[in-house]
């Protein structure tokens, strides 16, 4: 199976480990990313307003270069680009005056024509976890794992559809699916702060603390995200965390593509974790698994 | 051109005050009709509608002998009654005059353009005109009436318009699902707004029914088939085998310690548990063990021989009063009318996992606590922690539990809500003084009578906590529930903690109801509530005849509504039963024989169930009590071997010719 894939720019620099480890398990599972050449930014956010179509220039040109190459399928990595594409992909399917005034604007044509998946939709409804367990080379047995979604995954779910919005399952069934086990983790898709990093650090902490705290509580070992803004968040805050309360148990945050390149058995040393804050090296290794 | 009209027709053209001579020229209509063929009298007068006005018309009929009349005045669902009685007392067909409506089809929506009014007005009335011409004398038809009738549900609602329809002396059949009568009523412990106990007063009811001699009982039973239509309905009732026989049965209980099964108890919402065999309702007057068969291991053992299977029931019982080889009953009543009073169903709690529905044990729905409060229930009447007995010090209510949540749940307002929680929470505070309770609410809802009072007594006397926000999430920290919440009127997020939470679910229709919607041929709407005919002046017929509704089948709504709705329906069929016969309309659809194939597209079109193959001639037949004259059959036909009666396909190209014609300026 092949897809047209599009990283999006966070996955070219601060979140190149979810970029590397996604596209060489992709060959591990028999599916090809071919990166779509001469991609632009997704947007980054969906416009709100509804006449701000400008916005919505970009996402589209996106869609209609992957409709233009002969792809029906576009896979995304990032929560946020997903996002983007996918809401933006609802508006040309749906609404014909938007789209009409967009798409002249570009001067492309293009209809909606385009499935937007998320990685982790591909693993699910393409693959199959059935499939994708039984080619797990190293079952993460004895590992907890706490399944943070955020926001952008799920929301508004009119649009996005992936998985119910206040109690979703589709990361716990991937985590079983490679021999770990979920922790049960109320705060799974609590906000951890966003773009409030940028303006109110503090908000930022508070949030990632309760989240943080949450995991510890329930027994997890690590915590997995599919968004560079909420690995960010959650895991770089922690020395502001460490610094209010030097009581705090701190937990490694990381990308779902790296634990499950870790199940495949891929070198671990292409895996980047020594980016990550709260390296993970530690723990795997005392688990067995790397 | 046409030949010349044999016919004597009048008009009669009605100013309407001003409503229609304003803009209709109305002597120039007058001028025009009397030119059109056929007419042999045209006039036009200030109000044909009046005692006079009238009078004109039936004079007119008599003296110049007219065979059509075509009355141009407002609508005809004004009007077409009144004229087509005054031309019925002096010896025309009724059938034979039409209203040409002139007024909302014309003078309102034209009211600054007299001359094109005017020649509109003259158009409509050619083309009623050219109706009249080819319409047929009829009658009025006749229909059997049985003056019986069957209430599906024996809930609140099923009972009291039985009992009412009993009194005043008709026989009933009530078909209930369940092993007794009482519904959900039989689970609630107490009604707002006055504290009174329930058990006591559906107690008093069921008691009733149950002696009535004019009231016929099934249990564990269900509606299989209906045939038939108003008047003359055959209604095939499926019974479940009664495994145990009550004649031969002591209640000494033995069996229900001998059966194996443990399942959660569905009366007492899981707080308790049975075995197959179990008593339904132990409050209940009937003590008699049910078996349910789906949950017995006799039946389940496929494999093993009969002297394996278990029959520890049967074992147990010393006055061999159960036979696992009892069979299914099966019985047929004849009746005029039917009951839809089949009720409801709480919207599972486990479509709220995010509030911990179905998982933690510590979060119940509302008829759970109602059977917590129950003095009969399976806590003894004490609200109690359901993980481990302990008495709850704080217990939070939500309400719109899955209701008012368009996106995701239920779009409607499950209407008792917020008046059970009020009542639910007034009720905990009275039992745990020291313990607090929390509401969280959207908007509160009390328009009943006495209703605000009671609500404004909880808040302001019983310091009930009411918090207007929506639970965002409920989960388990350290022993106890947690509660993430907020307070839109100061803006506050805020996360408490909770020893119990009792969700108020949004009432859905009883599971199975499309397919029972289905066999009583009764429309259903989007969230599968049966539709009655026009909410505001029909509200308890549905769409087949003499088929009514009752009850939250219909939509939620509290005892109060229920009963009322209940004695409505009953009081309608009442009214219907005042008759000897039925009458039904004459303009139906009738069947050409000689052009039918029988292929049957018109049954499977027919929305009343109306159309019916005959076998014998593979001719399809129209069943003339239950047409309604909707006209669908006659578009579907492929060979256009339906016509409505007085409404044929030749009548209304003609009137469509009529209007689309060139038409000749008239000013």
């Amino acid at each position: 199976m092949r897809y047209s894939y599009f990283p999006g720019c966070t996955l070219y620099t601060k979140a190149k480990k979810l970029d590397d480890a996604g596209r060489e398990c992709s060959l591990k599972l028999g599916f090809e990313l071919d990166e779509l050449p001469d991609w632009t930014c997704c947007g980054a956010t969906f416009p709100l307003v509804n006449d701000q179509h400008m916005l919505m220039s970009g996402p589209t040109r996106i869609l209609a270069d992957t409709k233009d190459r002969g792809d029906d399928k576009l896979v995304a990595l990032c929560s946020v680009c997903y996002n983007v594409l996918k809401r933006t992909n609802h508006v040309m399917l749906n609404d014909e005056e938007r789209r009409a005034k967009i798409t002249d604007f570009i001067e492309r044509d293009y209809h909606g024509e385009v499935e937007v998946l998320h990685y982790l939709q591909v693993l699910r409804d393409e693959i199959g976890f059935d499939a994708l367990k039984e080619k797990v080379v190293k079952p993460l047995e004895g590992l907890k794992v706490a399944c943070y979604y955020g926001c952008l995954l799920l929301r508004p779910v009119k649009e996005i559809g992936l998985d119910r919005m206040e109690n979703p399952t589709i990361f716990e069934d991937f985590i079983r699916a490679l021999g770990a086990e979920p922790v049960d983790f109320p705060f799974k898709i609590e906000c951890c702060g966003a773009f409030q990093t940028v303006n109110s650090m503090a908000t930022a902490t508070r949030c990632s603390r309760e989240i943080l705290s949450n995991a510890v509580q329930n027994g997890a070992d690590l915590v997995i995200t599919t968004c560079p803004l909420c690995q960010f968040n959650l895991d770089d805050r922690q020395p502001e965390i460490l610094k209010e309360d030097p009581a705090f148990t701190t937990i490694p945050v990381f990308y779902f593509t790296q634990l499950l390149a870790v199940a495949l058995g891929l070198d671990s040393g292409n895996l980047g974790f020594e980016r990550n804050f709260i390296n993970p090296l530690e723990l795997l290794q005392e688990k067995g698994l790397v | 051109m046409d030949k010349k009209c044999d016919k004597k027709l009048g008009v009669f053209v009605c100013w309407c005050g001003s409503n229609i001579a304003g803009s209709v020229d109305v002597d120039k209509a007058v001028e025009e009709a009397g030119k059109l063929d056929g007419v042999v009298h045209a006039e036009n007068y200030m109000y044909m509608c009046s005692d006079p006005g009238q009078q004109k018309v039936k004079d007119t009929i008599v003296e110049k002998g007219l065979d059509g009349v075509v009355v141009a005045c407002c609508s005809p669902r004004m009007h077409e009654n009144t004229f087509r009685k005054a031309a019925g007392s002096v010896g025309l067909n009724s059938y034979l005059l039409e209203i040409a409506n002139i007024r909302e089809h014309c003078s309102w929506v034209h009211q600054n353009n007299k001359p094109v009014a005017t020649a509109k007005a003259v158009n409509i009335i050619k083309a009623t005109l050219d109706k009249v011409k080819e319409n047929l004398p009829l009658e009025t038809l006749t229909i059997e009436l049985t003056k019986r009738v069957c209430v599906v549900g024996g809930g609140i609602a099923g009972i009291m318009s039985a009992l009412d329809l009993a009194d005043a002396g008709y026989e009933v059949v009530i078909v209930e699902k369940e092993p007794v009568i009482g519904g959900h009523t039989a689970q609630v412990s107490s009604s707002f707004p006055y504290f009174q106990n329930i058990s006591k007063l559906l107690g008093e009811k069921v008691k009733a029914v149950l002696e009535h001699p004019n009231i016929k009982v099934y249990v564990n039973s269900e509606v299989e088939v209906l045939d038939g239509y108003v008047g003359n309905f055959n209604v095939t009732i499926k019974t479940r085998p009664a495994f145990v026989d009550s004649a031969k049965c002591t209640s000494c209980g033995e069996c229900l310690a001998a059966c194996p099964v443990s399942l959660p108890d569905e009366f007492n919402r899981g707080l308790s548990r049975r075995g197959a065999i179990f008593i339904y309702n132990a409050s209940a007057e009937a003590r008699i063990p049910v078996l349910r068969q789906e949950d017995c291991r006799h039946f389940a053992d496929f494999e093993q021989s009969q002297e394996e299977k278990c029959r520890a029931c049967v074992q147990s019982c010393s006055e061999n009063a159960i036979d696992l080889g009892a069979l299914p009953g099966r019985s047929e009543e004849f009746v005029g009318a039917i009951v839809m009073a089949t009720g409801y169903d709480l919207y599972s709690p486990a479509n709220l996992p995010e509030y911990g529905g179905g998982t933690i044990p510590d979060v119940v729905d509302a008829l759970a606590f109602e059977r917590m409060l129950d003095p009969n229930g399976p806590t003894g009447g004490k609200v109690l922690c359901h993980s481990d007995g302990r008495i709850p010090k704080s217990v939070m209510f939500i309400q719109c539990a899955g209701s008012r949540d368009p996106e995701r749940h239920k779009a409607y307002c499950s209407r008792a809500c917020c008046m059970y929680t009020a009542k639910q929470a007034r009720l905990y505070k009275r039992q745990v003084e020291d313990g607090t309770a929390f509401i969280s609410y959207m908007d509160i809802r009390s328009d009943s009578r006495d209703f605000e009072e009671f609500v404004q007594v909880g808040m302001e006397q019983e310091n009930l906590v009411y918090i207007r926000g929506r639970v965002a999430k409920v989960f388990e920290e350290n022993g106890r529930l947690k509660v993430f919440t907020a307070d839109t009127l100061t803006g506050r997020q805020i996360t408490m903690d909770a020893d119990l939470v009792v969700l108020a679910m949004a009432m859905e229709p009883k599971a199975g109801v499309r397919e029972l919607a289905k066999k009583m041929n009764v429309t259903i709407d989007g969230d599968a509530f049966l539709s009655e005919t026009h909410i505001k002046l029909y509200p308890v017929e549905s769409s087949t005849k003499g088929v009514y509704l009752a009850g939250c089948g219909q939509a939620p709504k509290d005892i109060t509504d229920t009963v009322s709705q209940a004695l409505a329906t009953a009081g309608k069929i009442q009214t219907m039963f005042s008759n000897e016969t039925l009458i039904a309309d004459p303009l139906i659809a009738e069947v050409k024989d000689d052009v039918c194939s029988g292929c049957g597209v018109c049954i499977e079109i027919c929305p009343y169930g109306a159309r019916v193959m005959n076998d014998f001639v593979r001719i399809s037949e129209v069943n003339q009590a239950v047409c309604q004259g909707c006209g669908a059959c006659i578009a579907a036909c492929p060979n256009k071997a339906c016509e409505l009666i007085n409404s044929t396909s030749r009548q209304f190209l003609r009137v469509i010719g009529d209007f689309t014609s060139k038409v000749k300026a008239v000013v």
